[in-house]
């Protein structure tokens, strides 16, 4: 198993680079190795699919392996549903629609997201585990914010579940019938809370689609679900890829669709699902602005630049991907750039010291690997933390360039790996020119020390989140998506809700 | 140049009508002529002494400007019949335009200059205030009330009945009237803050799309491209709309409502032409933002839907309601229709000293 550097590897892998290291903390650096035990955690060795409230073998009779990309483990089998698996479940939620979901009060409904906030609760540490064995998170995140946030998220939907009336300034609302929802593979657990928990506080009924790579948790949900019994078919989870992805968006009893991933998979979406009355959102891709005045306070902006980068190895639609630093402080801001990185423990997803987690599967790092090379290629100059890399998994050291233009395919395409491309600008009408000049629009973070600086730079930048001196927070009660080609849409937040009602 | 064009509604009205004409006896070649002597067209020598009227050029409002289409193709649109208020007061005026007149069929290009048009002005409309954006709607409605007489002989003209269309065009004001007075409250109605659990200051406010496409109903031809248009622009948005084909002259003549009130020029952009041929190009066109389209062609509507996907574009296509329905302001204004054309946007600050 791969395990966090000590401070000795890591000196040795930085003379090994010829990299200065400009900071030494001593003795004081070595960690001694800290894993979360997963001797509790229960992985069954093969899971079906969970339609109408009942455990059922696939009709494809079909399975595929998910495995550890931190170790390239086998952790289990999962169902691999085609389209009449798929039909089952979207049957499965109608008849739940049509006989009971839509017909409980909302109070009631209320109780049972209760009931799976609570569960979520008490089952976090087992789930935060399987998160990181599953998708190679660090279980430092894991545990303290894909855990916390997705029981959030549904404590914050369970409330609304009888309140709707009050959601949109007395206009009617109802709810919209079976929702087809697919999500990604970066935030697995915490992205199935932001689709089911509103849904079905909205009074619908869900079909949703885990992604390949991941689907471990979003099955352990589907035994909270089962648990809190909740009425059969309330929620179905249909494992797959991109074939049973497909088979639920153009299913023509799915009233709503809800899909999270790539950009070139949402046009996909809203292509096909063109003249069908289908109710869509979006979100999608992103190459999120992160602007940095020379007036900010520098230290803390390198820490948001780590962490809008770094956080779960970069595999953030909203990450920072793009810096955008004021000329005067380049310098500066690159040097303790490396310093901070030259901290940042890579290794075991499991171990609680680990800040950089494991790539998370072996096309991810293909993608990430090409992307990177066309930087090299482009003459921008590169820099990557001195990290010894395990000889097993899926890895990339966290990753800068500098000297790239606004026209490099890295800074311009979204990696969704720990690669920061850092360009500069002189003014700040520049540097909004330059944060807007991308078909995105997810995100954007702005570090300054002036507040009426901030303000003017959250107006004029055309994105859905703007982190004013902070970065990659999230909440249920704040509308989270993006302008143009991220998506449409917004996820949490009384804003929210209008994804999951027809408004009147 | 293409002379006369072979498809949409206003052309087959056309040759309907000539042909009908043909069995009066009216036809441009008589084949009663061979042996006759020369029959002219029978003219009035009184009216040698009345003053010729000066007929209007129809054209497309673009950037604050009245132009043609850069194709040089138009088309032809007929005066209704005027049996239903003959020996009206109104009569008198609708009289006082020619049986036929020459609207542009816009093109791709239109569509194009018009989206640059759009873009050009929106950072102006979207950068003065919501009280600002109010007034300027507020004038506009001050200038239709003022051009009332006008806007109703239009419709006549299109086919309304004198009392269809004063009511109509009542309405259509009402409407502008509403969103004026909507531009400074949606905001507060749309915008919140956010109780996040931790020590931030989190808020989310509605910003406006950038350059919508509206594809506005044919019917009804005034009140249908007003409730269209004013929801996307009250938002602080700015438009191209393609008028409703069957009567493309109201929209002019609301065009210049538009261009002698105090709207900037290029935010609010309106075409004429037709839907089959030009609803595609809106969306196809990247720097829309979103559409908002009535037709009542499936196919369209899908195709509009589909294309739009390549941009991410926020496309409604709806069937177009009935006249009545338009009227109904619980079913044809609110805020849902400006909403349809905001973006949440939502911003984070640490509290902390």
């Amino acid at each position: 198993m791969a395990h966090t550097m000590t401070k000795r590897e890591s000196e040795t892998a930085l003379e090994a680079t010829g990299a200065v290291v400009a900071l030494d903390f001593g003795k004081a650096w070595d960690y001694a190795p800290a894993p979360e035990s997963p001797d509790h955690v229960h992985i069954d060795p093969r899971y079906g699919l969970f339609i109408g409230g009942r455990w059922v073998t696939p009709r494809s009779g079909r399975f595929f392996q998910t495995i550890n990309p931190s170790t390239e483990e086998v952790l289990s089998e999962v169902a691999d549903a085609n389209a009449q698996d798929v039909d089952d479940a979207v049957k499965a939620a109608r008849e739940a629609y049509d006989t009971y979901w839509s017909r409980m009060r909302g109070a009631d409904r209320a109780k049972y997201i209760f009931r799976i906030a609570r569960a979520i609760q008490e089952k976090a540490r087992e789930l935060a585990i399987v998160e990181s064995m599953d998708g190679g998170k660090p279980i430092k995140e894991s545990r303290d914010i894909d855990l916390p946030l997705a029981a959030a998220h549904f404590f914050y939907h369970a409330g609304w579940a009888d309140k709707l009336d009050y959601a949109f300034h007395g206009r009617r609302v109802r709810s919209l019938g079976v929702a087809g929802q697919i999500i990604p593979w970066n935030f697995p657990l915490l992205m199935a809370a932001w689709k089911i928990a509103p849904a079905l506080a909205c009074g619908n009924t869900v079909v949703l689609k885990p992604a390949e790579t991941t689907p471990l948790t979003a099955l352990l949900l589907a035994k909270i679900i089962e648990e809190a019994e909740l009425p059969p078919g309330v929620v179905n989870i249909v494992t797959g890829g991109g074939e049973t992805g497909a088979a639920l968006a153009s299913h023509p009893d799915v009233n709503k669709v809800a899909f999270t991933g790539s950009t070139s998979v949402g046009k996909r979406i809203q292509r096909a699902i063109a003249g069908t009355h289908k109710r869509l959102s979006l979100e999608l891709g992103g190459k999120a602005a992160n602007i940095v005045f020379a007036d900010a306070p520098i230290d803390q902006a390198v820490d948001g630049i780590v962490n809008g980068i770094y956080f779960n190895q970069g595999h953030v639609c909203c990450a920072g991907s793009r810096l955008l630093v004021e000329e005067s402080v380049h310098d500066t801001i690159v040097k303790k750039l490396r310093d901070r990185m030259a901290t940042l423990r890579m290794g075991s997803p499991l171990d609680k010291n680990t800040d950089v987690g494991a790539i998370n599967s072996k096309a991810q790092l293909a993608r990430i690997q090409e992307l990177v090379a066309a930087g090299e290629e482009e003459g921008c100059e590169r820099y990557s933390a001195p990290c010894p890399l395990p000889s097993k998994g899926y890895w990339f050291p966290p990753t800068f360039f500098t000297g790239a233009s606004m026209s490099s395919r890295i800074a311009r395409e979204e990696i969704f790996g720990p690669v920061l491309t850092i360009l500069t600008f002189r003014t700040p009408d520049e540097a909004v020119e330059k944060a807007n000049n991308t078909s995105y629009g997810l995100s954007a973070g702005v570090w300054t020390d002036k507040g009426a600086k901030i303000f003017y730079m959250a107006t004029k930048l055309k994105a859905g989140v703007i982190w004013g001196n902070t970065f990659n927070k999230f909440d249920p009660t704040s509308p989270f998506g993006g302008y143009k080609e991220s998506g449409f849409g917004r996820e949490g937040g009384r804003q929210g809700l209008a994804a999951y009602l027809e408004v009147e | 140049m293409e002379k006369k064009e072979t498809s949409g509604r206003a052309t087959r009205e056309l040759e309907r009508d000539d042909a009908s004409e043909s069995a009066r006896g009216a036809s441009a070649v008589d084949s009663t002529r061979a042996g006759d002597a020369l029959r002219m067209k029978p003219y009035d020598s009184a009216k040698v002494d009345a003053r010729v009227r000066v007929n209007k050029a129809y054209k497309m409002f673009v950037g604050g400007a009245f132009v043609r289409s850069e194709s040089g193709r138009y088309f032809q649109v007929k005066g209704a019949p005027r049996e239903a208020d003959l020996g009206t007061e109104a009569d008198a005026d609708v009289d006082a335009d020619p049986d036929t007149v020459n609207v542009p069929r816009g093109s791709r290009k239109d569509v194009r200059d018009a989206v640059l048009a759009a873009k050009t002005a929106w950072t102006g409309w979207a950068k003065r205030t919501a009280y600002n954006r109010g007034q300027i709607l507020y004038r506009l409605a001050e200038v239709m009330e003022s051009r009332r007489p006008e806007l109703t002989k239009s419709l006549v003209r299109g086919g309304e009945t004198l009392t269809a269309a004063t009511s109509q065009v009542d309405a259509s004001i009402d409407r502008v009237v509403f969103y004026a007075g909507f531009a400074d409250k949606f905001f507060a109605l749309l915008a919140s803050s956010n109780p996040v659990a931790g020590p931030h200051f989190n808020f989310s406010v509605p910003e406006p799309m950038g350059t919508i496409g509206v594809i506005a109903p044919d019917r009804p031809a005034l009140l249908g491209l007003v409730s269209t248009v004013l929801p996307v622009i009250a938002g602080g948005n700015t438009c191209v709309a393609l008028a409703g084909e069957r009567d493309p002259r109201t929209s002019v003549v609301w065009s210049e409502c538009i261009a002698t009130s105090d709207m900037p020029a290029g935010v609010v952009n309106i075409l004429t032409g037709h839907a089959k041929e030009l609803a595609i190009h809106f969306a196809k066109h990247r720097e829309v933002a979103g559409m908002d389209a009535w037709m009542v062609d499936p196919d369209l509507r899908k195709a509009v839907e589909s294309e739009g996907a390549d941009s991410v574009k926020r496309v409604t296509t709806h069937v177009p309601m009935d006249a009545d329905a338009w009227a109904d302001e619980r079913k044809a204004q609110g805020l849902g229709w400006i909403e349809r054309f905001l973006e949440t946007k939502t911003i984070w600050h640490p509290l902390g000293l």
